[in-house]
C-alpha cells in the first residue's frame, strides 16, 4: 500500500477524536434545551459549545477524513507512490496547528460566533486565522491529488483514470473553487474586523461571499460517500458497477452544479432580488440530478449482486443481498436517510416554501440527517472497509460493526424526525433554552425529549465506533485482503477526454459562476451596502 | 460474449440510464413549473425588496425613529408595522395586527444580523443590517403568536422575542394618529 498507512491513520484519528467529542457536546446541548435540563448551563457555555460542536464536525471531522481518504485512494486506486509525501505531512501538521489555534479561543469563550460566524458579530482573530490555516492545508492536499492523477496519466497514456481517483480529484477541484468565497470573506472582511483594523463591514457582501462556499462545502463532505457507493459497494455486495460512465458524469455534475447554487441559503435575505434568487433555485434543482442518477446506478449494481446470489422476481434480489456486510448494510441505511433528507431538501430549495422552514429546527434536522446520517454512516463503512488494510488486522467480529451502524441509523431517525416536526411547528434554531411555560412552546416538550433520546443513542454509537476501530490496532493479523474496488459491467478501455479530465468543466464552472454570482456580487461593488458597525464578542 | 453482443449490451445499459435521466428531467421540470406558477399566479416569492438603509442612523430620524415604530394605519387604510430588531429585543415587544386584512411588516437592525418568524404563519425573513426586510401577509386567525429572533445574534439570542396579537376587527382600533396599541390583558 505504498506506505501512506501512518499518514492516513494520523488524519483519521484526529477526525474521529473530534467527532466523538462533538457527539458528547451535541447530546449535552439537547439535554439543556429539553424540559429535563432547563436550569443547566449558561447561554455563554451553550454557545461556546455549539461553536465547538459545529467546528469539530463541519470542519475538523470532514477535512481530516477527506484528506486521509484522498491519500488512501491516490495510492490504492492508482497503485503507485504518493507524490510529495513530505508535503502531505506538512499539510497535516499545518492543519493540526490550525485546529489548535482555532480551538484555543473557542474553549476560552472568545469565539462564540458559531461555526457560521456571521458578521458583524466577530470573535477572536485567532479563531479565523486557525480556520484559514486548516483551509490552506486542504489546498495543499487538493494540489497533491491533482499532481498524483497527472503523474499517473503520464505513465498510462490514453487509459481512463480509475473512477475512485477521478472522483477524488473532482472533489479536490471543486474544493478549490468552493473555498474562494469564504477565503475572500475571511481575509478581506472578517479578519481585518476581528483585528480591529476596520470598524465597519458590508454585511450584504459578506453573506453573499459566504453563501458561495456554503452549499458546495456540503458536497465536499458528501463525495467520499459517493465514492464508496460507486467504487466499493458493488464489490462488497458481490456484484459489479452498472455503469462506469454514469459514475464519471455524476462527479462532473457535482463539480459543475454544487457551486452556482449557494444563494438558495439566502432566499429569506433582503439584499438580493427575486430574479437572482430564482436563477439559483433553477440551478439548485439541477444539483439533485447527480444524486438521482446515483440512486439508479447503485440500485442497478446491487440488483446485479442480488441476482448473482440467486434473487428472483422484481424485488427478490433485495432479500438475497449480503446485508450482513457492513458496507452493504450502511448503503441501505444511508439510502433510507437520503430519501427522507432529500425530500426535506426539495422543500428547503422550494423558493416560496422555504419561508415555512427557514431557520427552524427543520433545517437543523435536514443537515443532521443528510450529512450526519447518510454521509457519516458511509464514513463509518469506509473505515470498516479500509482499516484492516491500514493496520493489517482482521475485524474480530462483524456483529458489533452492524450494531454500530444500526444504532447510528436509529439514533439519527429518532433525533431528526421530531426536529422536522418541531420546525414545522415554528421551533426556531440556535436557542440555548426554551421557555416551556409559554403555552405554544409547552407542547413541544415531549418531542424535544424524544429527540434527546435519539442523541443519546447516537453518542453511544459514536463511542462504539471508536471501539470498533481501536481493536483493529491489535488482534489477529489479516490473512488476505479482498480486492476493494469494484469492476464495472463493462470496464472502460478508452473514455473521451472530457470524461477523463477537468479542463472543460472548469470553464463551465466559471461561466455558471459568472451567471449565478456575477451580478449578486457586483451589486455591492457598484453600490455597497450601508456599512454596519463591527460587534466584537470579547 | 462476442464483441458485437457486448456493444449491444453496453448500449442497453446506457438506454436505461437515459430513460431514468429523462424521468429525472420531467420531475425537475414539474417542480420548477410549480414554483413559477405559484410565483406568478398567487405571488409566492421570498422577501426580496432590495432597500438600503444606513443601520448607524436609524434612531436619528425617518421611518424607524422611535415615534414611528409599531403598528399604524395609513389614510388609505393600509396597515404597516415597523419594528427594530436589536440585541436582544424587538421594539416594540408587542405587535397588534388585524385579522383578515393585508399587513406589511418592515424590519431593520441597527447592530448585528437578526431574523424572525411568526409561529403558525409563513412570515419569515432575515434582518440584515443595511437593509429593510419587508414581508406582506394576512393573518387568518385571532390570538397571540410568538415572534422569536431565529438567527444567532449574541449570547442573549434566546431571550429575544416579541408577541404578535392578531385582533378581531372591532378590537383593532387606530387612534387619531392612525396608531394601534396592543390590547391590555
Amino acid at each position: 500500500m505504498h506506505s501512506v498507512k501512518r499518514l492516513c491513520l494520523a488524519h483519521f484519528w484526529v477526525a474521529f477524536a473530534f467527532f466523538a467529542a462533538a457527539c458528547a457536546i451535541g447530546t449535552w446541548q439537547m439535554w439543556v434545551r429539553s424540559p429535563l435540563g432547563a436550569s443547566v448551563g449558561t447561554p455563554g457555555q451553550y454557545y461556546m459549545l455549539v461553536t465547538a460542536h459545529g467546528v469539530a464536525l463541519a470542519f475538523v471531522l470532514t477535512t481530516f477524513f477527506i484528506m486521509g481518504f484522498g491519500y488512501f485512494v491516490a495510492t490504492t486506486a492508482l497503485d503507485r507512490q504518493l507524490p510529495g509525501k513530505a508535503w502531505a505531512w506538512g499539510a497535516y501538521w499545518l492543519a493540526v496547528v490550525g485546529v489548535v489555534v482555532a480551538f484555543a479561543p473557542i474553549m476560552n469563550g472568545q469565539a462564540s460566533v458559531l461555526y457560521t460566524f456571521y458578521p458583524p458579530l466577530t470573535g477572536s482573530a485567532w479563531f479565523y486565522i486557525g480556520l484559514v490555516l486548516l483551509v490552506v492545508a486542504s489546498w495543499i492536499w487538493a494540489v497533491l491529488m491533482m499532481v498524483a492523477m497527472t503523474a499517473w496519466k503520464r505513465e498510462n497514456p490514453g487509459r481512463p483514470v480509475p473512477l475512485a481517483m477521478f472522483a477524488t480529484v473532482a472533489n479536490a477541484v471543486m474544493w478549490l473553487w468552493t473555498t474562494v468565497g469564504v477565503a475572500v470573506q475571511l481575509l478581506f472582511q472578517v479578519i481585518p474586523a476581528a483585528l480591529g483594523l476596520v470598524h465597519t463591514i458590508d454585511v450584504g457582501l459578506s453573506r453573499t461571499l459566504f453563501s458561495w462556499t456554503l452549499h458546495a462545502i456540503v458536497y465536499f463532505w458528501l463525495i467520499p460517500a459517493y465514492i464508496a457507493f460507486y467504487t466499493m459497494v458493488p464489490r462488497a455486495a458481490g456484484g459489479r458497477l452498472y455503469s462506469d460512465t454514469m459514475g464519471r458524469l455524476t462527479f462532473i455534475l457535482f463539480l459543475v452544479y454544487s457551486l452556482p447554487v449557494g444563494l438558495h441559503h439566502l432566499l429569506m435575505d433582503p439584499e438580493h432580488g427575486n430574479a437572482t434568487k430564482f436563477i439559483q433555485v433553477v440551478l439548485t434543482a439541477f444539483v439533485s440530478v447527480p444524486t438521482l442518477l446515483t440512486i439508479f446506478t447503485i440500485t442497478a449494481s446491487l440488483e446485479i449482486a442480488g441476482r448473482l446470489r440467486g434473487g428472483r422476481g422484481p424485488f427478490g434480489w433485495i432479500a438475497t443481498l449480503p446485508w450482513d456486510r457492513p458496507m452493504v448494510l450502511a448503503t441501505g441505511l444511508s439510502f433510507v436517510m437520503l430519501g427522507f433528507g432529500g425530500f426535506g431538501g426539495l422543500i428547503n430549495m422550494g423558493y416560496g416554501m422555504n419561508a415555512m422552514v427557514h431557520n427552524t429546527s427543520w433545517v437543523t434536522a435536514h443537515f443532521h440527517l443528510i450529512f450526519g446520517g447518510s454521509v457519516v454512516i458511509m464514513y463509518f463503512a469506509i473505515c470498516y472497509e479500509i482499516w484492516p488494510r491500514l493496520t493489517g488486522r482482521e475485524h474480530p467480529t462483524l456483529s458489533l460493526l452492524r450494531l454500530q451502524l444500526w444504532s447510528w441509523f436509529v439514533g439519527m431517525m429518532v433525533m431528526t424526525l421530531p426536529w422536522h416536526w418541531l420546525g414545522l411547528q415554528g421551533q426556531w434554531r440556535r436557542v440555548a433554552n426554551f421557555n416551556y411555560a409559554d403555552p405554544i412552546i409547552a407542547g413541544w416538550g415531549p418531542w424535544v425529549i424524544v429527540s434527546l433520546i435519539g442523541g443519546i443513542i447516537l453518542l453511544a454509537s459514536a463511542l462504539l465506533f471508536l471501539r470498533n476501530l481501536a481493536v483493529l490496532h491489535r488482534g489477529a493479523v489479516l490473512a488476505v485482503a479482498r480486492p476493494l474496488y469494484a469492476i464495472a459491467v463493462h470496464p472502460p478501455q478508452r473514455v473521451p477526454a472530457v470524461l477523463n479530465s477537468f479542463g472543460l468543466w472548469n470553464v463551465l464552472v466559471l461561466v455558471l459562476m459568472l451567471v449565478a454570482y456575477g451580478l449578486p456580487i457586483a451589486q455591492f461593488l457598484i453600490e455597497p451596502s450601508p456599512s454596519a458597525i463591527v460587534h466584537r464578542m470579547r | 460474449m462476442t464483441e458485437i453482443h457486448q456493444e449491444l449490451h453496453e448500449r442497453r445499459i446506457l438506454g436505461t440510464e437515459l430513460l431514468w435521466a429523462f424521468g429525472v428531467g420531467v420531475l425537475i421540470a414539474a417542480i420548477l413549473s410549480m414554483i413559477v406558477f405559484t410565483a406568478l399566479s398567487i405571488g409566492v416569492n421570498p422577501p426580496s425588496n432590495v432597500e438600503r438603509l444606513d443601520p448607524k442612523a436609524l434612531h436619528l430620524s425617518g421611518e424607524f425613529a422611535e415615534d414611528n415604530l409599531g403598528t399604524s394605519v395609513g389614510s388609505d387604510g393600509r396597515v404597516v408595522v415597523r419594528v427594530i430588531a436589536t440585541q436582544f429585543a424587538f421594539l416594540p415587544r408587542c405587535i397588534p395586527v388585524p385579522v383578515g386584512r393585508p399587513v406589511t411588516l418592515r424590519f431593520v437592525a441597527p447592530d448585528v444580523l437578526h431574523g424572525l418568524l411568526i409561529s403558525g404563519t409563513n412570515v419569515n425573513t432575515m434582518v440584515v443590517p443595511g437593509y429593510v426586510a419587508q414581508v406582506h401577509t394576512e393573518f387568518t386567525r385571532t390570538g397571540d403568536l410568538l415572534m422569536p429572533c431565529h438567527e444567532y445574534c449574541g449570547l442573549g439570542h434566546s431571550e429575544m422575542w416579541a408577541t404578535v396579537q392578531v385582533l378581531p376587527e372591532n378590537q383593532f382600533q387606530p387612534d387619531s394618529n392612525g396608531r394601534v396599541s396592543c390590547a391590555q390583558r
